[in-house]
């Protein structure tokens, strides 16, 4: 049984219930099925109304599950022969961020991701998915190896943020990143970003300089994490959840806002309750985005990029 | 008078005068300047003139984006851009159109950042000086569109881009607006570069988060005023994330000049001849190149 979230109880009581009634009729000579088929239709009603009315930091929860699927959960159900591709070529290999090449439906791709862990011990070898430098140095090196062979570059994200610590700063995190975004704007080739889990800030952004930008409806993106902009605008970090409400993080929010291409719908209750069957969600927009950019030149892509991004901000003259 | 009450401190208040307000009006505030460093005082109007640099410590004063351009560029050369654009409050944030028309009321600038064409010693560049005065030179929409514009006009114009970063990093108010801007700018500069034009950043005080992540890192050309603060993540939250000292000039343009992420540190009054020698160095003979 994977962990409860807070928005979930109502479901998860009647679920009980139901379990309670069924083990009574089991054991004792009492005729409650009608009563048990009723509760059964109410917890489908329930299930869809829960559901399909989440608050932004109902999905703020589910995003950071600690069960949702992380990159590599996708890469082994969406593509082919990959094979992961390590190091930056000049200080290490970062584990917080994986990329490769693989086939997706016959075609070679080059996919790059941000890589969170499911327990602690991976979480340590991970860094929580948040990257170094290096991390975003391998992710570059890794685009423009897809650009000279003309591959399209798919990209996961998933962090809250890029890692801030002292060796991060030593070695230039904010040029990584900083970097990542002017070298991507210039790539020959299709990119697609879709964000699985979290997307934290600049952190994030250096993997998401895309021509199409989808998100996962559970998915957030935002320039800084809830508990932050209230600590930042309130001075109360534990105003998150108002936070999480104001700061409009949510893929409808971003749709809303034009800054997303499309939101990838999830499996009811959220990607880490099938895997498998949000796999096809991703694959058919998947399959969409590389047909539609497929067709593009590589001076059409670039401009693609330019337009995107420049079209974003609200002002007025 | 006895002895103990030669020694008895006097109460402050039968002391305090209050000036009236005439005499308020008479004498000028800030005619002294303290230096907040080495507590050195100067006439502010002789501080001015050293372009803000206290004559004791050299200690950077933060300068205005105006002061910055009266430093910098010939006198009467510079046209500003896009001085019209207005902020708006996309996430409807209470209270943030006020604070964003209070400071610019108080600067006498429409955003956090004034772009213009100019001549640096006869050489026309296009530039864009941020300004902390201004919601700690956060980076919202406009701050993002008219640094944009700017890089796509020295792209236009076949020139030099400019850009002296003064921030704290992206705007919160506007949510993920905000931080799109980092790409916004990017992919103009990127444009830029591919024209095979020369793009200077220099970094002062403060130049952190967003805008260090972005545009701010990546000239052609990185410099830093002696002593600005330079740095992704704030000091405190990496303190609580590595729970270890941090040295002194952490994330100062020295420390980042040693760990290589800087061509240079550059004094302020030596600026105006750095950038001119730069400028000089790249200046193009013939046609542009495409």
């Amino acid at each position: 049984m994977s962990k409860t979230l807070a928005f979930e109880e109502p479901i998860v009581k009647l679920r009980e219930k139901i379990n309670e009634l069924e083990e009574y009729t089991a054991v004792n000579d009492v005729d409650l099925s009608s009563e048990i088929v009723n509760l059964k239709n109410r917890l489908v009603k329930l299930e869809t109304e829960i559901y399909e009315s989440m608050e932004p930091w109902d999905r703020v929860q589910v995003a950071r599950h600690p069960e949702r699927p992380t990159t590599m959960d996708y890469i082994t159900r969406l593509f082919e022969n990959f094979i992961e591709f390590h190091g930056d070529r000049n200080f290490g290999d970062d584990e917080a961020i994986i990329g490769g090449i693989a086939s997706f439906e016959e075609m070679p791709i080059t996919i790059i991701g941000h890589q969170r862990g499911k327990d602690t011990k991976e979480n340590v070898k991970r860094n929580f998915g948040m990257p170094h430098p290096e991390g975003y140095r391998k992710a570059l090196r890794l685009m423009k190896q897809a650009e000279k062979f003309h591959r399209p570059i798919i990209c996961f994200i998933d962090t809250k943020g890029a890692y801030p610590g002292k060796a991060a700063e030593e070695r230039g995190q904010s040029e990584a990143i900083a970097r990542n975004l002017v070298e991507m704007a210039g790539l020959k080739v299709p990119v697609i970003s879709i964000v699985i889990g979290e997307g934290g800030s600049g952190g994030a952004l250096a993997l998401g300089v895309a021509n199409h930008i989808h998100m996962l409806e559970n998915s957030t993106y935002s320039v800084i994490s809830p508990e932050g902009a209230a600590s930042i605008l309130w001075k109360d970090s534990s105003l998150a959840k108002q936070a999480a409400e104001a700061m409009k993080i949510t893929a409808p929010d971003l749709k809303e806002m034009n800054i997303i291409d499309e939101i990838i719908p999830e499996v009811l209750g959220g990607a880490h309750r099938d895997a498998n069957k949000q796999s096809l969600e991703i694959r058919s927009t998947l399959r969409r985005s590389l047909k539609t950019l497929g067709e593009l030149t590589s001076d059409e892509l670039i401009d693609n990029r330019y337009n995107k991004f420049r079209s974003i901000g609200v002002f007025s003259e | 008078m006895s002895i103990k009450q030669l020694f008895k401190k006097k109460s402050k208040v039968d002391q305090h005068t209050m000036p009236s307000a005439k005499s308020k009006a008479d004498v000028p505030e800030g005619i002294m300047t303290k230096c907040p460093e080495c507590k050195h005082v100067i006439l502010t109007k002789d501080l001015l003139k050293n372009g803000k640099v206290c004559p004791s410590c050299q200690h950077h004063y933060k300068m205005t984006a105006q002061e910055r351009i009266d430093h910098l560029f010939d006198e009467g050369s510079f046209e500003s851009l896009d001085d019209h654009l207005k902020t708006e409050n996309p996430l409807d944030f209470p209270s943030y159109t006020e604070k964003v028309e209070a400071d610019a009321q108080a600067t006498g600038l429409n955003e956090a950042v004034l772009t213009g064409v100019g001549n640096i010693q006869g050489s026309q560049v296009a530039v864009a000086v941020m300004d902390a005065h201004f919601r700690m030179g956060s980076m919202g929409s406009v701050v993002g569109e008219k640094i944009t514009r700017a890089v796509e006009k020295a792209t236009e114009l076949g020139i030099p881009m400019l850009i002296f970063s003064a921030s704290g990093g992206a705007r919160m108010q506007e949510g993920v607006i905000s931080l799109m801007q980092m790409a916004k700018v990017s992919v103009a500069l990127e444009r830029h570069a591919n024209k095979g034009l020369l793009y200077i950043s220099i970094m002062t005080y403060p130049t952190t988060g967003g805008v260090s992540a972005s545009f701010a890192s990546v000239g052609d050309i990185n410099l830093a005023e002696p002593k600005a603060l330079i740095g992704f993540a704030g000091r405190r939250v990496i303190e609580q994330t590595v729970r270890e000292k941090l040295p002194e000039d952490f994330q100062t343009a020295e420390f980042l000049l040693n760990h290589g992420q800087l061509d240079a540190v550059v004094h302020r009054n030596d600026m105006p001849e750095e950038m001119n020698k730069i400028l000089k160095l790249h200046a193009r003979k013939g046609a542009v190149l495409v």
